[in-house]
């Protein structure tokens, strides 16, 4: 049972990290003054011209929409975990459940900024709602995105509802508007039978709705590109090829987080090495699913070799892409389900590093997808300088794409900042359910 | 502390109910607000009282009952250029039909076509290409405007109708509108549309010039041009400019519902069906469903020799 000394040790440790610290501070300037220096070349993107970047009139989408995928994917992993995990029973993954939603309320809120970086007139932006095309996949993108970015923060804020009145009575030595902020936000929670069954159902009901409409995200966002014409675009796969994918640069995400919070916030108690085990076992399973529609995508193509298709496969096997196309197949996707099968990789520091490799792999994956097939249309490329043939990104260009990585980062360091990140109620709860210490593996 | 916490225990249900409450009402007037706003804009504009332009630029506003309608040539302005420009010239269906047996890689073309769009020597609204279809088949030249299919994979990509197809056929852009996103240029199999990345070559010079829908001159940073058949000229009742320009004969433009086309060189004119069905015309890609109004008479009989220097280029798609 439930002790006293337990709950309490339970709400102080998870309550800790809910404090201005030295390295907070640090942490936070170092991730203002990138942001400034990537926004001061965004600025020469605006004074100029797109001609900035590396993109002309045959590849005239490279990073900014690679990266545009990318977030979009990532975002995905508050579905898979909060929701998917969580309606079939799977106990382990909840204390990692909040995780999620910060990622991917992130990833998700950012996309749409990322999408604004690549428009010739941001300052138009009001013309997709003003003159908005119903039948352009952008608007469908628009729509959906939007719905899952608002779903993603209810699926954040509901479950938060009985931690909020836990940090505003606990968290003493704030100052007092903080605490009241805290008190407003907890919507008069006093823990009463009633409401805690209002809040089950109301997670219930978000975890089952948020579900196709996170699949209906990345869906859409593969038509951007399946519903053109184009040899390696034009592919009826790519909506389950994208979710699939999507899925495992996710899972790469919450590993990392979880390995710095855990470290950074003295987490060992909650996010334990069984945790890294399962979700090392979890990555496998969507990495394998991920490969098997790789496959199809791409040996499908290569045995009928179909002029515009060869020339791109002939491009990605073998030619100029080949070294980055291998790299990410291999590094980022076989080779991480190869060492995952071994225990011994599913500890925290050897998943460290495979989850970098495979969120690395997975951005270079986007730009795989995006730009060889803009480099071998169906006419000849002719009458054009070099640089219109060939994309290579400018220095300017991957500034201003690394400033929604910061962006991300300064939400998920503020929202990790001000809400603890294992749901302390839940924890508690789930005491009183089994009577099992908190350093025990939550199974 | 505990008696603190009995007290509001009692209420709480209702209370964290009443909270929920709020915030759904809340947006609920939010977003009645909106909607109510919008509706108002609207009934103004179908309202009594209209805003004119006077002569002195002055805008004014009025009782619409007050007005006499004045029949004299119109101000062209842009919101009259755009209107124009969308509603296209009645009951034409423009074609062009371009001889690849003709076509000696002289350029013109594309020289007039940037000349008179206001173009970098890059940007080309029209491209001739060297083509080579298979190893052992000749290569030949082949002048590429846009090819303003009735089912055009660009219009219905465009997230805000900045680019459209108008009754007569069209596709124009209107780049007052256009929002820069690119994905016509990522939706178009034909690598047609070209984007002003910097600043346009002449937007100094063409600062004070109202925007022609039909020209799309002047060329704005950060938005998409293409081959307008050049609808300015079509308005004049003249022939393109590239088609014009062409010192070969490769050219014809015309009208599909008078079934006529015309020799840009020769002005010679010609049944436009019975010239296909002659020369065995076709179009560019057929299978992917796009239905050009440009037509291509095959390379048969070439008058020229291909150019040495060229066949590298022609070929460089077969070798790999």
């Amino acid at each position: 049972m439930a002790t006293k000394s337990n709950t309490d040790k339970i709400t102080s440790d998870l309550l800790r990290p809910i404090r201005l610290n030295k390295s907070f501070v640090i942490w936070m300037g170092f991730l203002g003054v990138s942001l400034v220096i990537c926004l001061g070349a965004y600025g020469l993107q605006l004074k100029n011209g797109m001609v900035v970047t590396g993109l002309g009139d045959y590849v005239s989408w490279g990073m900014y929409i690679s990266s545009f995928v990318f977030f979009v994917a990532t975002s995905l992993i508050g579905m898979l975990i909060s929701a998917v995990l969580g309606l079939s029973g799977q106990k382990w993954a909840s204390p990692l459940a909040r995780i999620a939603e910060i990622i991917a309320l992130a990833f998700a809120s950012v996309a749409g900024i990322v999408i604004i970086l690549d428009m010739g007139r941001p300052e138009r932006l009001l013309n997709v709602i003003i003159h908005g095309q119903i039948q352009s996949p952008i608007l469908w993108d628009v729509t959906v995105v939007t719905v899952y970015m608002i779903i993603s923060a209810l699926f954040l804020y509901i479950p938060l509802i009985p931690d909020l009145k836990i940090c505003s009575e606990k968290l003493k030595n704030l100052p007092p508007f903080a605490r009241n902020i805290y008190k407003v936000l907890s919507l008069n929670w006093n823990n009463t039978p009633e409401q805690n069954k209002i809040i089950k159902q109301t997670t219930r009901t978000i975890a089952i709705f948020i579900i196709p409409v996170a699949l209906a995200i990345h869906t859409v966002t593969s038509w951007l590109f399946a519903n053109t014409s184009r040899a390696g675009w034009d592919s009826t796969i790519f909506g389950p090829y994208f979710v699939t994918g999507a899925f495992v640069a996710g899972t790469a995400a919450v590993i990392i987080a979880m390995y710095f919070f855990r470290k950074n916030y003295k987490l060992q108690d909650y996010i334990t090495d069984n945790h890294f085990d399962m979700i090392g076992k979890l990555l496998v399973l969507v990495s394998l699913v991920y490969l098997y529609f790789n496959l199809n995508e791409y040996m499908v193509p290569f045995y009928k070799m179909k002029e515009s298709e060869a020339i791109l496969i002939r491009d990605l096997f073998a030619v100029n892409h080949a070294v980055l196309f291998w790299s990410v197949q291999i590094l980022g996707l076989v080779l991480p389900i190869i060492l995952l099968l071994f225990k011994k990789m599913r500890k925290p520091l050897p998943m460290l590093v495979i989850g970098i490799m495979v969120l690395l792999g997975a951005w270079f994956k986007r730009m795989i997808i995006v730009v060889p097939t803009q480099e071998h249309p169906y006419l000849p490329i002719q009458n054009v300088p070099l640089n219109f043939k060939i994309y290579t990104p400018t220095l300017v260009e991957t500034l201003i794409t690394i400033a929604p990585f910061i962006l991300v980062l300064i939400i998920i360091t503020l929202l990790a900042k001000v809400i603890p990140i294992i749901p302390v109620h839940e924890t508690i709860e789930q005491l009183e359910d089994a009577p099992i210490s908190p350093k025990g593996d939550l199974k | 502390m505990s008696e603190k916490e009995e007290k509001p225990k009692k209420k709480s249900r209702r209370e964290f109910l009443q909270d929920i409450g709020i915030v759904g009402v809340g947006t609920l007037i939010g977003g009645s607000a909106i909607f109510a706003g919008i509706n108002y804009d609207k009934r103004k504009k179908q309202g009594e009282r209209i805003k004119v332009l006077t002569a002195e630029n002055e805008l004014l506003e009025i009782e619409k009952s007050d007005t006499t309608k004045v029949t004299k040539s119109p101000l062209k302005n842009l919101t009259y250029l755009q209107k124009e420009g969308r509603d296209g010239l009645k009951g034409h269906r423009w074609v062009m039909v371009i001889d690849l047996s003709k076509c000696r890689n002289a350029r013109k073309c594309m020289a007039a076509c940037n000349d008179a769009h206001h173009l970098r020597p890059e940007q080309h609204h029209i491209n001739t290409l060297k083509m080579q279809d298979a190893k052992d088949t000749p290569a030949y030249y082949m002048p590429k405007p846009c090819m303003h299919c009735d089912n055009p994979p660009c219009v219905a990509v465009c997230p805000v109708d900045a680019t459209f197809k108008r009754a007569d056929g069209i596709v124009l852009i209107d780049n007052e509108r256009c929002i820069g996103c690119r994905f016509c240029v990522a939706a178009c199999p034909y690598s047609a549309r070209v984007f002003n990345w910097a600043e346009p070559l002449h937007s100094h010079e063409d600062e004070n010039l109202t925007y022609d829908v039909e020209l799309n001159v002047p060329q704005r940073k950060g938005t998409i041009s293409k081959c307008l058949f050049s609808a300015d000229r079509l308005r004049e009742g003249k022939l393109p400019y590239c088609v014009s320009a062409c010192p070969n004969g490769v050219f014809y433009f015309g009208d599909e519902n008078e079934d006529a086309v015309t020799n840009g060189t020769t002005k010679e004119t010609v049944r436009f069906k019975k010239l296909l069905e002659d020369n065995g015309g076709y179009t560019l890609m057929p299978e992917l469903g796009t239905l050009p109004r440009v037509y291509y008479l095959p390379p048969k009989g070439k008058e020229y020799p291909f150019q040495d220097k060229d066949k590298k280029e022609a070929g460089e798609r077969l070798e790999s």
